[in-house]
């Protein structure tokens, strides 16, 4: 088992993100799966974009792109296009991702090009100071909601099911070693990949919200996912508070967009000549 | 731009634009639908397959820019077109490729402004934007024809520059331009710029590092251990985030508007049109251009010493060609289909007089209109 340091640049470290982040756990998780899959270093790149989840790239030793605040996406469907044999993956979060970058998710969810998108999800704008995000609950404490946030989130994770993600999945920081599990997965499957993790913001929302320190908020997790297998044996109601765990779509009835494009090419070319002269 | 003469071709503006972007190489286009350039696209994707090259339909212009950035960092010419309204939505991650210095094409085919203005009537309204869209301190190149020919040819040098100098370019087109006809001699083969790419083995890389050329060597990725980082902030020599540096700060930010100062002179286009002895100098570039060689023609004909400069390279401002050739003339006039943009920069460095002709209501400057203004200054 190779050292996770062996795909990090420690010259980097320390890390920016505060005592008790999740980001350092989902980080982990997602060197592991490319260790285990043994992936060459060279072949895998990493696109951000703008927040505390755009700077897991700095500390990665891969081909690593910090972007603009919720292009990562855009950015990395265009470099896909230029280098199609590479592994290339986005890590964003709940400002970066669902928030202004969310059109980009739709659209590389719809064309399921071959893209895995991991939205690490702290339930705030971390970085900016404590902001509401779109996927903050009704009700918590923001330092733009202190009299409670009144805007309603939204599953993620639906969103992009509704958008044609061919691999849709979620993990928490608490469940590391099942996030390992599900980011190797969605690296391994052909076609638009997602997975969404739960993390822990101590800082900028539990503090705030009076959930308690690192080891609280990562109880919470523990206590509010219901693996998938397990859905059933709850109510709706039981439900209501919880989210739900593991793998949540596979399908395989989508051709992935590069070769989509392969196929487009061979058309184009069989017609060469008789179109746009 | 010399090149051997080609076949000789009937084409639209745009369509001049989308068969010279694949002459010069490029291999992927991302675009969003917007009129009045919509016909590169159309082209681009019906073209590009047939050349190995992919043509994506981005979700919006901020994609759409994300996505050719994208594309040239992995090592592929890209480009991008648009209009008024959609390159505004571009110039964030505009800013991003000059910044991480990322070769691009932006063509904007310009209609009048602001917001949805008159779609789509030409304008000239977006030279400003074409300099300084995006915030903060930063070159940008920035080129604009004339004619079906010159679209062609200047986007084969807008490719090459951004490739040479890394940085991207905008071909600042208009709707006349764009949906024009005209004869072209679409030349067999046109010169080629690619990117330097490093001799450096990837320990010793520096991604950012330049010599006195102020140009940065670019590596290809997925292969011999070039897993180098580019950034949107400040960066030092490896590309990773300055946050304490001031200096450094400073040494990258003057030396990528000095990579463009020192090869300016390569850059600059353009064309004059009876100078020698012009009392009355008009400076134009762009549509107006074809209605400002009809007035001096006439004006010629009338025993009038007027003379035409035409700017095909408008940013960096051609300042040392402006100064030079007002030296001896009386009047310098600026027909602009706006409500006076590059005049500024033409006031900035004119030896004599300068007097603007404007108009921004989506019709052209008529030669009469530029012949009735030199008489009135003369």
């Amino acid at each position: 088992m190779l050292q996770i340091k062996e795909h990090m640049r420690v010259n980097k470290l320390p890390h920016i993100w505060c005592p008790g982040c999740g980001d350092g756990t989902v980080a982990k998780s997602m060197i592991q799966a490319i260790q285990k899959l043994k992936y060459d270093k060279d072949n895998v790149t990493v696109v951000t974009g703008i927040g505390c989840s755009s700077r897991m790239n700095n500390i990665m030793d891969y081909n690593t792109f910090q972007t603009t605040h919720g292009r990562a996406i855009a950015y990395a469907t265009g470099f896909k296009m230029a280098k199609p044999e590479m592994k290339v993956i986005v890590v964003t979060g709940d400002g970066d991702g669902a928030g202004i970058g969310g059109n980009h998710l739709i659209h590389a969810a719809r064309r399921n090009i071959d893209l895995t998108v991991i939205l690490i999800n702290n339930y705030i704008f971390g970085m900016t100071g404590g902001q509401f995000s779109p996927l903050t609950p009704h009700g918590d404490i923001a330092s733009t909601s202190i009299y409670k946030n009144i805007e309603y989130p939204f599953d993620i994770c639906k969103l992009v099911e509704g958008a044609g993600a061919t691999y849709i999945a979620r993990g928490t920081a608490y469940h590391y070693a099942l996030t390992e599990k599900l980011i190797s997965k969605a690296l391994e499957h052909k076609g638009f990949s997602f997975v969404e993790v739960i993390t822990q913001c101590p800082t900028a929302y539990g503090k705030r919200n009076k959930m308690g320190d690192p080891y609280d908020l990562l109880m919470w997790q523990k206590d509010h996912a219901v693996p998938v297998e397990q859905v059933s044996k709850f109510s709706q109601e039981e439900l209501e508070d919880k989210f739900i765990i593991g793998e949540i779509l596979v399908r395989n009835d989508r051709t992935e967009f590069i070769e989509a494009n392969e196929q487009l090419k061979e058309r184009a070319r069989s017609i060469k000549g008789g179109a746009g002269k | 731009m010399k090149s051997k003469a080609g076949t000789v071709r009937f084409m639209q503006g745009n369509e001049a634009v989308a068969e010279a972007a694949i002459a010069a190489g490029v291999k992927i286009f991302a675009g969003y639908p917007i009129t009045p350039a919509s016909e590169i696209s159309e082209i681009m994707s019906i073209r590009l397959p047939q050349e190995d090259g992919i043509y994506i339909q981005m979700e919006d212009e901020l994609a759409s820019m994300g996505a050719i950035i994208g594309a040239s960092m992995g090592g592929k010419k890209s480009m991008t077109a648009t209009s008024g309204p959609g390159f505004s939505l571009m110039q964030e991650n505009l800013g991003f490729a000059a910044m991480v210095e990322i070769p691009c094409l932006i063509v904007d085919v310009m209609r009048v402004g602001p917001a949805s203005g008159m779609p789509t009537h030409p304008s000239q309204g977006d030279v400003m934007q074409s300099r300084w869209g995006t915030h903060g301190d930063h070159p940008m190149v920035v080129l604009s024809p004339a004619t079906v020919t010159e679209a062609y040819n200047l986007t084969v040098e807008a490719i090459n520059i951004s490739e040479k100098l890394r940085t991207p370019v905008i071909l600042l087109s208009d709707a006349i331009v764009g949906h024009l006809k005209e004869k072209i001699e679409v030349p067999e083969k046109v010169k080629l710029i690619n990117r330097k790419m490093t001799r450096q083995p990837a320990e010793k890389y520096l991604p950012f590092a330049t010599g006195e050329d102020c140009i940065p060597e670019f590596a290809e990725r997925g292969q011999d251990g070039y897993r180098y980082h580019m950034c949107s902030n400040v960066h030092n020599e490896l590309g990773f985030p300055n946050d304490s540096g001031h200096d450094a700060a400073e040494r990258m930010l003057k030396r990528i508007h000095r990579k463009i100062e020192i090869h300016q002179d390569e850059i600059t286009f353009y064309n004059t049109f009876d100078v020698e002895d012009a009392e009355i100098l008009i400076i134009a570039y762009g549509c107006v251009t074809r209605s400002a060689k009809d007035a001096v023609k006439t004006l010629r004909q009338e025993g009038i010493k007027a003379g035409l400069l035409q700017l095909q390279t408008i940013w960096p401002f051609p300042d040392k060609i402006v100064r030079r050739f007002t030296a001896n003339v009386k009047t310098v006039v600026v027909p602009e289909m706006n409500l006076g943009q590059l005049i500024s920069e033409v006031r900035l460095n004119s030896c004599a007089e300068v007097v603007g002709l404007n108009r921004a209501d989506g019709l052209v400057i008529s030669p009469q209109a530029i012949i009735d203004k030199v008489k009135e200054v003369k």
